[in-house]
C-alpha cells in the first residue's frame, strides 16, 4: 500500500506503525461520572467496520507524524489521508 | 458408510462405484433447536459433539460460502498446546487430546501427524522463560522438554546457530505436537455431525438475528427465516460483522496472516519449528512442500490477502535460522481474516441477548483449537454452563479486568 503522506507524497506502507482506529483520538473524560463504562468502550471495543475505515498510521520510520488515514478494509484502497494533528484540532481537542 | 482398509480394497476391486457422498445437501427446515451461524472448523466440531456427546441432533449448521472455506482452508495446519496461562494452558491440552482421538472417534484420516514442534530461544532471559512455560504445560497434564543446543543441533543440524545476531541456545520441544490435513478435519467433523441428522446449509448466508425482547429467537437468512431455541455464532473473520447485526460491538479487530507454501522438497524438517527472536514458524507438508508463515500484516482488513512488507520479513525470519530454504522457490502465499481480539486470546460465552452465543477471538491460533473449541462450545449450548476448561473465556473478560493476555502486550490485536 502508497500512502499519500500530506507533507512528504507518496510513501510505501512499511515505513508506518499502525495504531488502530482513528476513533482512539477521541479519549473519553477521566473526570466523567461514567467514566469506567466510558474507557472500557474506548479501550476495548471497536467498531471493526468492512468498508470505510479511518484509522490512525504513525510515520515512525518518516517524520514521526500521526495520520488519519481513510481506508477501505475490503480493497485496500486509500481514500483520503490527513494529519491526526489537524483532526485533533478540528474536533477542538488540544485546547 | 464406515471407512476401512477392508472397504478400500472392496471398492478397488468393483470399480469404486460404492462410494456415497460424505454429506447431505438437505433444504433448511423452519425451526430447529440449534442452529450454528458458520459451518467452519468450530462451527462443524460444535454440530459433532453436539449430536455425538449431548445427543441433540435438531440442529442446522449454516454456511455463507461452501463448507469449510474459511479459516479452516487456510491456516498451516499446526496443532499443539504450549500455552502458559492457567487460563489458557488447560484448554489447549483438552484439545490436544481430542486431537489424538479425532480419527478413530470420526472414522476419517485427519492424517494427524505428532512429529512434535520445536520452539527456539536465543538467549539466556528466553530459555529461562521456556523453562517456565515448560513447566506449566507439564502441571497441565501436557508434555514438554527444554532442550539445550547440544539437543537442538542432534535433532536440527541445519539451523544457523552461529548467527551473530540470533545465535540459537535451545529450544522447548513439545513432542505431542504436529500437524493435522485441516480440510479432513472440516469434512470428518461435518460427515460426523451429518451422519448424526444434523443440517449443513451451504451457500446460506445469514442477514439478521430475529430478536424479540432481549431473546433471539432464530435468524434471517438468504434462504428465508429460520427460527431457533439457540442461535450459535461461531464465524472467525467475520464476528464483528454478524454480530453488528445483533447490535453488539465485540473486542474485536479483523486482521489479515498470509501463509505460503514452497516448491515440494525430499524430507527435510522433522517437525514443526519455530524463530523465538522474531515471528516465523516452518513445517514440512506431506506433499514435501515447506508451509510457513509469520506475523500478521497489522491493519484492519477483510481482505484475504496481503502486502509484500510482511512477506520479506517473514522471508528474512526463515533465513535467519535456516538459511538452506533460500534456495527453495515460493510457490503459493494466501491470507485468511483472522478476528484478533484484545488480548489474544478467545471467547467461548453467551452474549447479553438472551439465546444467542458466540465462539470467536481466536486471533491466528484457532486451527488447534479446533476439537476443544466444539467441545466446549457444544457443552455451553447443551447445559448452559461453561465447561471447566473454557471458564476463563468470557466475553466480559476485559470490564472485570480478567484478560488472558498470553503476550503481554496489552489491549492492542495487532501486536498478538
Amino acid at each position: 500500500m502508497i500512502i499519500h503522506h500530506p507533507l512528504l507524497g507518496p510513501r510505501d506502507a512499511a515505513e508506518f506503525y499502525v495504531l488502530g482506529d482513528a476513533a482512539l483520538i477521541d479519549r473519553p473524560d477521566g473526570q466523567a461520572e461514567d467514566a469506567a463504562e466510558r474507557f472500557y468502550g474506548y479501550l476495548y471495543l471497536r467498531d471493526n467496520p468492512a468498508g470505510e475505515h479511518r484509522e490512525l498510521w504513525y510515520h515512525e520510520q518518516g517524520d514521526r507524524s500521526w495520520l488519519v488515514v481513510t481506508r477501505d478494509t475490503l480493497t485496500h484502497e486509500i481514500k483520503k489521508v490527513e494529519l491526526a494533528r489537524d483532526v485533533a484540532l478540528q474536533k477542538g481537542r488540544g485546547q | 458408510m464406515h471407512f476401512s482398509g477392508f472397504k478400500i480394497i472392496k471398492e478397488a476391486l468393483t470399480g469404486h462405484k460404492g462410494w456415497k457422498p460424505t454429506w447431505r445437501t438437505p433444504d433448511p427446515k423452519t425451526e430447529y433447536d440449534i442452529v450454528i451461524v458458520g459451518g467452519g472448523g468450530h462451527g462443524l466440531a460444535t454440530a459433532h459433539y453436539l449430536a455425538k456427546v449431548h445427543g441433540i441432533t435438531n440442529v442446522a449448521v449454516l454456511e455463507k460460502g461452501w463448507l469449510g472455506s474459511g479459516n479452516i482452508g487456510r491456516n498451516t495446519t499446526i496443532v499443539r498446546s504450549n500455552y502458559l496461562l492457567p487460563g489458557n494452558e488447560p484448554f489447549y491440552e483438552w484439545s490436544m487430546k481430542l486431537w489424538e482421538g479425532l480419527e478413530q472417534d470420526l472414522n476419517y484420516n485427519a492424517m494427524m501427524s505428532q512429529r512434535g514442534i520445536l520452539n527456539l530461544c536465543h538467549s539466556d532471559a528466553q530459555r529461562d522463560a521456556f523453562a517456565r512455560r515448560g513447566n506449566a504445560m507439564i502441571m497441565a497434564g501436557a508434555d514438554a522438554v527444554l532442550l539445550d543446543e547440544t539437543g537442538v543441533r542432534d535433532m536440527c543440524p541445519y539451523l544457523d546457530f552461529d548467527n551473530a545476531r540470533f545465535p540459537i541456545r535451545g529450544g522447548l520441544l513439545q513432542p505431542r505436537a504436529g500437524t493435522a490435513r485441516h480440510d479432513a478435519v472440516a469434512w470428518g467433523y461435518a460427515r460426523g455431525a451429518d451422519s448424526r441428522g444434523v443440517d449443513i446449509i451451504q451457500i446460506c448466508e445469514v442477514t439478521g438475528f430475529q430478536i424479540e425482547k432481549g431473546v433471539c429467537k432464530g435468524v434471517e437468512t438468504s434462504r428465508g427465516r429460520i427460527g431457533a431455541k439457540k442461535v450459535a455464532v461461531c464465524v472467525a473473520g467475520s464476528s464483528s460483522r454478524v454480530m453488528e447485526q445483533a447490535g453488539m460491538r465485540l473486542p474485536i479487530e479483523s486482521h489479515v496472516l498470509q501463509a505460503f507454501v514452497s516448491e515440494g522438497l525430499k524430507p527435510v524438517l522433522p517437525g514443526v519449528i519455530t524463530f523465538g527472536a522474531g515471528h516465523f514458524y516452518i513445517s514440512q507438508s506431506d506433499k514435501g512442500g515447506l508451509v510457513f508463515g509469520g506475523d500478521i500484516d497489522g491493519y484492519n482488513t477483510y481482505a484475504q490477502r496481503g502486502n509484500l512488507p510482511v512477506v520479506e520479513d517473514v522471508c528474512e525470519g526463515g533465513m535467519a535460522i535456516m538459511p538452506m530454504i533460500g534456495r527453495a522457490r515460493m510457490l503459493r502465499m494466501w491470507g485468511g481474516v483472522m478476528d484478533m481480539s484484545m488480548d489474544g486470546s478467545p471467547f467461548i460465552d453467551k452474549t447479553p441477548i438472551e439465546g444467542l452465543y458466540f465462539n470467536g477471538g481466536w486471533c491466528y491460533g484457532g486451527f488447534k483449537a479446533t476439537p476443544a473449541s466444539g467441545w466446549c462450545y457444544a457443552h455451553l449450548l447443551a447445559t448452559d454452563q461453561p465447561h471447566p476448561v473454557a471458564t476463563e473465556y468470557r466475553l466480559d473478560r476485559f470490564r472485570r479486568g480478567r484478560m488472558i493476555d498470553e503476550r503481554g502486550a496489552g489491549a492492542q490485536p495487532n501486536l498478538h
